[in-house]
């Protein structure tokens, strides 16, 4: 039986975990402020998962780049595949919040969307010369 | 013109980042007519539009949001609000009688007037120059936020080999950031024994990357005469002075500094509102209004958060009692003023009233475990665990204060073990 410290990053609380675990087993899990705590170390102990949050280049945007996200958590080991896969992706403004950038990256089965919308150059806003 | 700007608003809110945002929707909400937000940025949403990030709205939206995804959330919700927007503008100066001094991209020199101004400036970083790092002064120094903007908004790398001075979580996030962009970090000093940002962020930024943390270290030397050449890394005394005798060499060609944040008080400071010099904010009474009647402060500007949705929460408040003020509502005054005990850094509000629920935001000064929080003998909370990077909220039902007749009570954290 081995004892094992993670820090939950569920939430900005970082609880202090201690697993118990019995031949590849866990047994126990103690330390955790909520059920997202129990739920991230049994996800963190078999199979270790990120969301990642990269940008790719916008054309005519606002802003050069466009910041994008996978909609799901990935496995860890897949997150530099996700971001080179993301690597060179250019996409036209405007953009809207939620928009698909990339159907299944790195083979993951996991889209990328926009994490905003992007106007064209310059904002329109309500007190704008004519 | 489309929008004539009118002269006369109920509340003017500065800034436009997650305070602003949430403060003029807290003014909406309470019945405030006009209500305007200047930003000086040309679009609304403040740092969070560079904090591609994910991790915002836990507590507010009971769901993970990135930066920008939490701040449009907000930015629509104004828009669809009757809230009017000044981008691209700055106020100069703020009278005591609520005048402001704007100037403005689209309209110029502007003079408003206001019922209630609620100050949502935010907070700027600390640079080299607050901790006077000694060494020559070549290109690649910068603060970790602006290396943040100039890679997630405008695609700009800072550099290729990275040293990062501070384990601020900007420092941890931009560490994680610029290994996935290419780059090698090649380590995080810290110049306490702990790391001064959030745990969460030191496992999944550096220890998923395994990018060293050096704890008890600060950069004793930046050498370079054009550009970052290489850096003096010192550990230091438990007095936090460098030990030169057992310095190291760590070449790079950019140095970031995540040395922590400054309320932006410069308009604060111009009105002579009181402040706090453990936060660096102004003071406030319960209802978020500072020591000049009609001002409030909310966000970043009053008091440094770690969690956005903390500064949405107290905004949202902050904007609420702003406008009861714009409308002619006044409360009865705060009857106990509240101050900080044994370890305990820094506290907001300044001042309680016993007629109704009261949030308390305060910082520790040391990490300690099994520790009592106490507010006079009115409340105890026990905590397994705090540290001073982790800003406590407390929610304290109004009955705690019921047949207290004391004008001041101390807020303290007791015995616990140090960690």
């Amino acid at each position: 039986m081995i004892k094992k410290n993670l820090t939950c990053i569920s939430c900005p609380m970082s609880c202090q975990l201690e697993l118990t675990i019995d031949n590849g087993e866990i047994l126990q899990i103690t330390g955790n402020g909520c059920k997202n705590g129990e739920t991230y170390a049994r996800q963190e102990f078999t199979n270790p998962q990120r969301v990642v949050t990269t940008t790719v280049a916008c054309h005519s945007g606002l802003w050069p780049r466009l910041p994008v996200k996978t909609v799901a958590a990935v496995p860890k080991d897949k997150v530099a595949h996700v971001v080179r896969a993301l690597h060179g992706v250019e996409v036209e403004a405007p953009v809207q919040l939620g928009q698909v950038i990339m159907e299944n990256v790195a083979k993951t089965g996991v889209a990328v969307i926009a994490t905003r919308s992007l106007p064209q150059t310059r904002l329109n806003n309500s007190c704008e010369n004519p | 013109m489309k929008n004539q700007l009118q002269k006369n608003y109920a509340v003017v809110i500065i800034g436009g980042g997650p305070a602003g945002l949430a403060a003029a929707l807290g003014a909406r909400e309470a019945g405030a007519e006009h209500v305007l937000i200047i930003d000086r940025e040309v679009e609304t949403g403040g740092i969070l539009n560079q904090c591609i990030h994910s991790g915002f709205g836990l507590h507010y939206f009971k769901e993970e949001l990135t930066g920008p995804e939490y701040a449009e959330r907000f930015s629509q919700q104004v828009l669809s609000s009757k809230i009017e927007l000044l981008t691209d503008s700055y106020v100069l100066n703020i009278t005591p009688d609520l005048k402001l001094e704007v100037i403005s991209r689209n309209h110029g020199y502007l003079n408003l007037q206001a019922k209630a101004v609620v100050l949502a400036m935010g907070c700027r970083e600390r640079t080299r120059g607050a901790i006077r790092t000694p060494g020559f002064r070549p290109a690649g120094v910068m603060t970790a936020g602006l290396a943040q903007k100039m890679v997630n908004m405008k695609g700009v790398l800072p550099g290729r080999r990275v040293a990062i001075l501070g384990s601020g979580d900007i420092g941890m996030i931009m560490a994680r950031r610029l290994v996935l962009e290419g780059c090698q970090v090649v380590g995080v000093f810290e110049l306490h024994p702990y790391s001064s940002g959030l745990s969460r962020n030191k496992v999944q930024c550096l220890d998923d990357f395994d990018i060293p943390l050096h704890l008890s270290t600060t950069v004793a030397f930046i050498h370079g005469r054009k550009r970052v050449e290489h850096l003096t890394i010192a550990p230091v005394t438990t007095q936090y002075v460098p030990n030169l005798n057992q310095s190291w060499d760590v070449k790079c060609d950019t140095l970031l500094f995540s040395i922590g944040l400054i309320p932006e008080n410069e308009l604060s400071a111009r009105l002579r509102i009181k402040m706090d010099p453990s936060t660096g904010g102004p003071q406030v009474n319960s209802t978020m209004e500072t020591s000049l009647p009609g001002v409030f402060a909310c966000g970043n500007v009053l008091h440094v958060h770690d969690i956005v949705d903390f500064v949405s929460e107290e905004s949202l408040r902050a904007g609420r009692f702003a406008a009861e003020l714009a409308l002619g509502m006044r409360r009865p005054g705060d009857n106990i003023a509240l101050y900080p005990g044994e370890n305990i850094a820094s506290c907001v509000p300044h001042s309680l009233s016993s007629d109704r629920e009261q949030i308390i935001y305060l910082r520790v000064k040391q990490p300690v475990k099994n520790a009592t929080l106490s507010i006079g003998d009115r409340y105890e909370k026990k905590f397994k665990r705090l540290i001073p990077s982790e800003m406590v909220k407390l929610t304290l039902p109004p009955k705690i204060l019921d047949h207290f007749f004391g004008e001041r009570l101390r807020i303290e954290v007791s015995s616990g073990e140090a960690e």
